[in-house]
This record gives C-alpha cells, structure tokens and sequence, in this order.
C-alpha cells in the first residue's frame, strides 16, 4: 500500500462545519466511498470563524493544501457566511503569498449535508490540483 | 523563504495571538501589572483516552491497539484503552471509574462521528465529577475506517493523527459548564393556520400557557378554505371549525386576531413579545414567553399577467380553481361563467423548478404538494356528473409515498397524463376558430410530438412561496434559506429548530408541505419546546465567543459582523471593550477572524486549541511502514 509515506499524495486539512458540511463527508464514510487518508477534517460551527492564519499554520506545519468545506447558502447562522468565509480564504491567499506559498493551495467550496460524492470528488480534484506544486514543506522548512 | 518574512522575524501565524487568556492581572500595584503566566498548556494534565472497536467497524480497518499504544505515550496520557463498544453501558461506566481512580481531568473519545454520541459522552464526562466540556470525540469511524477501508495503513496512521488533534484539543480544555437559563412556562404561537392551531393546542393540552397570534381576522389559514382535503377526503372546514372551537374553549389560550409580533427583546427563556393588536391605532401589548413557535404558512405563487396565458378568460390559477369546483354543487355538472366545462388543461410546475438562468429570481424548489392537489382536483373532477376530459401537461409526477394512489386513482378515471420538456412549458393562446383556448405542448411520452389541445379551462397549478413577512422575520432574527422559507438548523437532524434558542418553526413557512405534514412539524415543534418549557430551565453550550479585554480596543468590527447583537459595547476599568452577552452569542465564531486585535476566541475551539489540532494531525509519525496491511481482530 503505497498510498501514504509517498511524497505523491498530498496532505490535505479540511476545515468543514458541524451542522452542513461534515454531515456530507460522514455521509462519504458510512457509503465507503474512498477518499485518500492524507485528507484529515478538522469541525468547527461555522467556516466564517476560521482565522484565515489557522489555514497559513497548516500549510507551514506541512499541510499540503487546506479545503474550505463552506455551508454555501445553507448556513443556520450568519446570512451571508458564503462572503465573510471567502473573505478569509482571500487573506489566507495574501498571506501565503507573502511567504513565498501558492495560493492555490487554499481551495473553498460549499459542501451540502448529503453532498458525499461531490466531497469525495473534489478531494480527489484539489489533490489532482496540488500535485504539480509538489509538497508545501520544501519553502516553509 | 518567502518575500514577506525575513529570516528570524516572527511569523503571526506561527505565534501566539496578542497575549490572551494567558495573561492576568495581579491588580497589585497600579500601571504595569500584568504579566504572562504559563497557559493551561504548560500544566500537565491528566488525559484518559478510549479507543473504539466499534465491533468490526472499526477495529477492521485501523490497529486500535496500536492507536492506544502511541497515544500511551504522551506524557499527559494517563490511560489509555481500547473498548469492543465505548457508547456500552460498561464501558461507561469503566470511564467513570478509571476518571476517580487516576483523578484523570479530561476524555477523549475516538469512536464513531460526533453527530451520535456527544450527549452521552458529554454526560459520562459529568457523571464522572468532569466538566461536559472537558471530553472530545474524535471520529474515525465515518471519516476514517469506513472511508478508508481500503487502506488500513494508512487509516491507522490517520486515525492516531486524528487522537493526537483531539489529545492537543483536550489538553487545552476548561472546565465550562452549560450556561443554565430559567424558562417561563409561556409560549408565542405565530400563525393560525392548521400547524398554528394544532401547536397552540397541544402546548395549552400540557399545561402551557399560549398567545396565538394571527395576522388575519380569521383563523384557519389555508386548509379553512378548503371543501375536501387529500388524501382522506376529510372536509377541510369542518376540520378547522372543530379546532378553532377547542382553541376558543380553552382556557389556557389567548387568541389575538387582526395581530402582528412586532419586535422581541430580553433573553433567551424570558423574551418580551411585542404584539401590535390594532392596525389601525398600532396599539401594542407584550406578553413573556419562553418559547415561541413560528407557523405563518405560505403563499400560492402569484401569476405575472399573461405568464403562461394567465390574464385571459378561462385561466385560473388551481387555488382559484379549487373556489370555483368547491363552490358549485357537486351533484351538478362544473360550470364556468355559465358555460359548461367539458376541457380541462392542468398545466404543472408553475413557479416552483425554475431555471434561474432564465428566469429572475427563480423558485428552483419542487413545491411537494401540487401535483397530488392537481390529481385530487381531478379526481373532484371526475366525480360530478357531465364528463369532462382532464390533461395533464406535467413535468415529471411527484404524488410521493401514498398519495400515489391518488394519481392512480386519477388515471382511473380517465385523466391523461402527458410529459412535457422542462424547458419547453406549454403555451396558451386563445382559440380563434372554436372560442375558449388552444394549449401547445411537445409531448415527451408522444415520441416529442406537438400537440395541440383544445380547452375550455386552463388549471396553472401554481407552487408554494414564502410569505413577505420581513417585519417578522426581523424583530425574531430569523434566519431564512435561499429559497426564502425560514431555515432550520438541520433538515433531517433538528428539524424544527433555529438558531435563535427557543424559537422553533414549523409547518410551510420553512418548505412547501402537505397539511398532515405540517401537522406533524408544529407537533414537533411543541416537543421541543416543551422541554425546555415543562422543565422550568434550559442549558446551553458554553461554547461561546470571549473576548480578552486586555486586547480589544472597541473597534465594532464584531459587533458589526454579529446579526444577533451580542457583542456590545461596554466599560471595564476604564477602558472601552466589546463583551459578548452569553446567552445572545450563538457560537458562530463569525466574529473571530474579523477582530484586528485577535481579541476573540471561541470557546472549545481557542486559537491555541485549533493550532494544536493542526500539530497533531500534521505529525511525522515515522512508523509508516511497521503496520501490517491487513489488520486482524
Ligand atoms: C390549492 C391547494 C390545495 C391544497 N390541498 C390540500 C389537500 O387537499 N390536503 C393537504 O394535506 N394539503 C393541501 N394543501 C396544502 C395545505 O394548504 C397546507 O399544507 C397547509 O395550509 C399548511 O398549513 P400552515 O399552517 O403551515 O400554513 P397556512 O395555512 O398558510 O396558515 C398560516 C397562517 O399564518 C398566518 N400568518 C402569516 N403571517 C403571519 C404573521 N406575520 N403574523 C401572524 N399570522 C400570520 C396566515 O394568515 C395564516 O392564517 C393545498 C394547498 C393548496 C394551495
Ligand atoms: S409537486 Fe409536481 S407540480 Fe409541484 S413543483 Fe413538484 S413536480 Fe411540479
């Protein structure tokens, strides 16, 4: 099983959100669908509370890419979540940028409580995306 | 190294923020007093963390042992065990005990996801003497072996990534409690339409007191207009009239009529609701409520002029359709401005599944109950003496669950059923040779074939849309959904709840239902309220925004942000700083990147806590190749 240790998948921190989006990438788990384990999830209630330096730590602690698991229109909370996040995605891109690190490697996109598949295949998108900017480590360390 | 940041300087993103809950003020000695003392970090701690099996589930796919045995050594770990089931009975209680035995101060608990066990774990965690608020759940079940069960390699090496973030989370823990509010034992009814009705009922049955509110001078709301309702052929009128007269008749009911909610203030167990009970003289009143229950129905989609035909004589809208077949008797052939109807064209889908590309501001939801209404109507139809030829120009039939025996019931008496393209709606034109109208189509089941039909009356079957009530929607802070229906804050997992503790929605003003279904919406609504109500308090999730006054400055940027207002502005010693009212905040983190100063964190999920999650899931873990690829149990 060569999927892991190899330089060729990359690490990706997913940040998705307790009542929406982490429902949908559950939903991926219990249909077997298969995702790389390279791809970690990290819950919080809503994706407008992200500090856009949270996403720059993870790439610089050798996180290859951080997706953005939005709410989209659906959030419960804040009417216009999909602004403020993307907001935040935009910072994390400047401050990337200012360390030498491609922005690409920030991805935002809404994911539905039954959105398993979509999930599965924008994992597989984004890691197809972050392979050519090969491992984030070789600037940061 | 990048442009931005030279060599030796300080990264933000790598550092802590402006000194925060690290920091405290001695009050000893006047101007320079505070100083930092080590964070909750940098006290050891004492950590028990359960590993699960799950049966198979997941001790098929990931080393649990081997998890457990890594995890071991963390210096903080104090236990550290695998279980067949955590979530069983012993097992709880071998939490409980391990808790008293090594005096452990924190749980984590790797097993399935969190949307299954929080609330029990979060109780073991108080049954054992812990703050519910000291325990994280770690999921590697749905977001590990299940998802990875092809790779048990490399779910084992995620899985103890996924322990260590929650070892790093829970290490940095404080033992909150649930911020407990008292609850009057009163309820806001808004709405009096059959959802409105049933839920006031029900909550004066157990004891509650209601205001019910209704904006109109009547109650009964849409199902009051009705003859015959679908599926049962129970009578519509007569079924609000028997409500209405318990609702009249009980004593534990107020009932404002010609009545709009205006506004709504104090908090959360306690609200004042303003009600506006004279239009005219705009004269108020304000009850207390614990509770309030928003039931304001819907609208029918309102036709352009000449949408569709919609303008000309012999189109109707099926509401208006329904007035005219319900008001005639039906021993007697249907008659339309004294002319018999032999032709009925019912055209489907109009205002709801629209393409916003080509239409403003599209309903692109499927309203759910008209085609079962339309195929009723038919049937309603097809009972009175004359017979008269029914098509039905639909898109795709959605007479879901049961009420599939109404379209069956509909082809049985002669309606036809003909498919049209959805981007291609039928087109209404008046009939020059014959008089009454002439419908075009392409019929999808006819090979695509136009066609071209004859009608006396044509049937829009017109969807449900969400009623304008902005002034509402404002003073409760309601959130609503894209397709402009209340929102509620999960649609299968808590379904009747908002956001806005103690404000619960149910029946069409949160999505197109049928009457029984939103029957069984408001009941749950009432369920739920009555829990909080019944009980006489309510607690809620400590995990709120703080905010480190040391740092803020009072910017307003939070406050800003926040649609709920609960961050204000305030004095302390001396200064002007932002506070968060607790009970107000409901936990977004919106606030947090917005704040310039770093000031705010929210708690269970502090900067610190989100940074040492990342360490734990980025960790090398260098015994990559020593976990054998097919993990036997
Ligand atoms: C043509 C047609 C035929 C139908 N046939 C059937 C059928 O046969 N069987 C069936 O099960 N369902 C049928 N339905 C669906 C049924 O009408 C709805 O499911 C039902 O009316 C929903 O009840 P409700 O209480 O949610 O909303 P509503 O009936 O809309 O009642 C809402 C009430 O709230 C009041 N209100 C609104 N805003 C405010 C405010 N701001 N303050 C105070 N009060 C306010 C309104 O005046 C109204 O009285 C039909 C619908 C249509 C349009
Ligand atoms: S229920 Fe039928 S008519 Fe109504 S929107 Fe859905 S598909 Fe169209």
């Amino acid at each position: 099983m060569s999927t892991i240790g190899g330089a060729s998948t990359p690490k990706i921190l997913v940040f998705s959100t307790h009542n929406i989006s982490d429902p949908g990438i559950d939903l991926a788990g219990s249909a077997h669908l298969h995702y790389s384990p390279t791809v970690m999830v990290i819950s919080l209630p809503c994706t407008s509370g992200i500090r856009p330096e949270w996403i720059v730590y993870a790439i610089q602690k050798g996180f290859d890419g951080v997706f953005v698991a939005t709410d989209g229109e659906e959030c419960a909370y804040l009417p216009n979540c999909a602004e403020l996040t993307s907001e935040v995605v935009t910072r994390a891109q400047t401050m990337l940028q200012e360390r030498g690190l491609e922005p690409q490697r920030v991805k935002m996109a809404a994911v539905c409580s039954v959105c398993a598949d979509p999930f599965v295949n924008h994992m597989r998108e984004f890691a197809e995306s972050l392979a050519p900017l090969g491992p984030s480590r070789k600037v940061a360390a | 190294m990048g442009p931005g940041i030279e060599p030796g300087m300080t990264d933000p993103a790598m550092t802590d923020p402006a000194p925060s809950a690290t920091t405290v003020n001695t009050g000893a000695s006047g101007a320079d007093t505070s100083f930092p003392v080590p964070g909750p970090h940098a006290q050891p701690r004492r950590l028990g963390v359960y590993v699960c099996h799950c049966g198979g589930n997941i001790a098929d796919f990931v080393d649990v042992e081997k998890v457990a045995a890594e995890i071991r050594k963390d210096p903080d770990v104090v236990v550290a065990k695998t279980a067949m089931f955590t979530c069983s009975d012993a097992s709880q209680q071998e939490i409980i005990r391990d808790v008293a035995e090594n005096q452990l101060d924190g749980i984590v608990v790797a097993s399935c996801s969190p949307k299954l066990h929080t609330f029990t774990f979060r109780e073991v965690a108080r049954r054992a003497g812990l703050s519910p608020y000291q325990y994280t759940q770690v999921n590697i079940r749905e977001q590990c072996s299940w998802a990875h069960t092809d790779d048990c390699t490399g779910a084992t090496l995620k899985a103890l990534r996924l322990v260590k973030a929650g070892v790093g989370r829970t290490r940095l823990t404080v033992p909150l409690e649930p911020i407990v509010v008292e609850t009057v034992p009163k309820a806001v009814v808004i709405g009096g339409g059959i959802a409105g009705l049933r839920a006031a009922l029900a909550l004066a049955d157990i004891g509650l007191a209601v205001f019910l509110v209704e904006k109109e001078t009547e109650l009964g709301g849409w199902v009051g207009k009705f003859k015959e309702l679908y599926p049962k052929g129970r009578s519509g009128r007569a079924l609000i009239q028997e409500l209405v007269e318990k609702v009249r008749s009980h004593p534990g009911i107020t009932v404002f009529l010609g009545a709009e909610v205006t506004g709504k203030s104090g908090s959360f167990g306690n609200y004042e609701v303003a009600i506006r009970v004279d239009q005219t003289t705009g004269e108020t009143v304000t009850v207390q409520a614990g509770a309030i229950i928003v039931a304001t129905g819907f609208e029918a989609y309102p036709m352009k002029p000449g949408e569709l035909g919609y303008g000309l004589e012999g189109v109707l809208t099926l509401p208006e359709f329904k007035e005219l077949l319900e008001g005639q008797e039906t021993n007697t052939p249907l008659v339309y401005r004294g002319r018999r109807v032999e032709t009925i064209a019912y055209l489907y889908c109009v205002g709801s599944r629209q393409d916003p590309s080509a239409v403003e501001d599209a309903h692109e939801y499927c309203s759910r109950y008209c085609c079962t209404a339309a195929a009723h109507t038919a049937v309603q139809v097809a009972r009175r003496p004359g017979g008269v030829h029914q098509f039905h120009l639909h898109r795709d039939v959605r007479t879901y669950g049961k009420y599939e025996l109404l379209y069956g019931e509909a082809l049985e008496t002669k309606s036809v059923y003909l498919k049209v393209p959805d981007d291609e709606p039928p087109v209404v034109q008046p009939d020059p040779e014959r008089g009454g109208l002439l419908v075009t189509a392409r019929d999808l089941l006819a090979d695509g074939e136009t066609v071209e039909i004859p009608v006396d009356l044509v049937v829009l079957v017109t969807g449900m849309v969400p009623r304008a009530n902005e002034e509402l929607t404002r003073a409760l802070k309601l959130p609503v959904s894209k397709s402009g229906f209340y929102n509620e804050i999960h649609p299968k997992l808590r379904p009747v709840e908002t956001v806005v503790d103690g404000v619960y929605i149910c029946g069409t003003c949160q999505q197109p239902m049928s009457s029984s279904e939103a029957v069984a919406s408001a009941l749950a609504a009432v369920t739920q309220a009555a829990a909080i109500l019944k009980r006489g308090f309510a607690e809620l999730d400590p995990l709120v925004a703080i905010v480190d006054p040391e740092a803020c400055t009072w910017c307003g940027e939070c406050a800003e942000v926040c649609p709920y207002g609960a961050p204000q502005q305030a004095e302390q010693d001396g200064k002007t700083v932002a506070v968060i009212d607790k009970t107000t905040c409901k936990g977004c983190g919106g606030c947090v990147p917005v704040c310039p100063r770093r000031a705010i964190d929210l708690e269970g999920y502090t900067d610190a806590q989100i940074k040492a999650m990342i360490d734990g899931l980025a960790e090398e873990l260098g015994w990559e190749d020593s976990v054998p690829e097919e993990v036997m149990v």
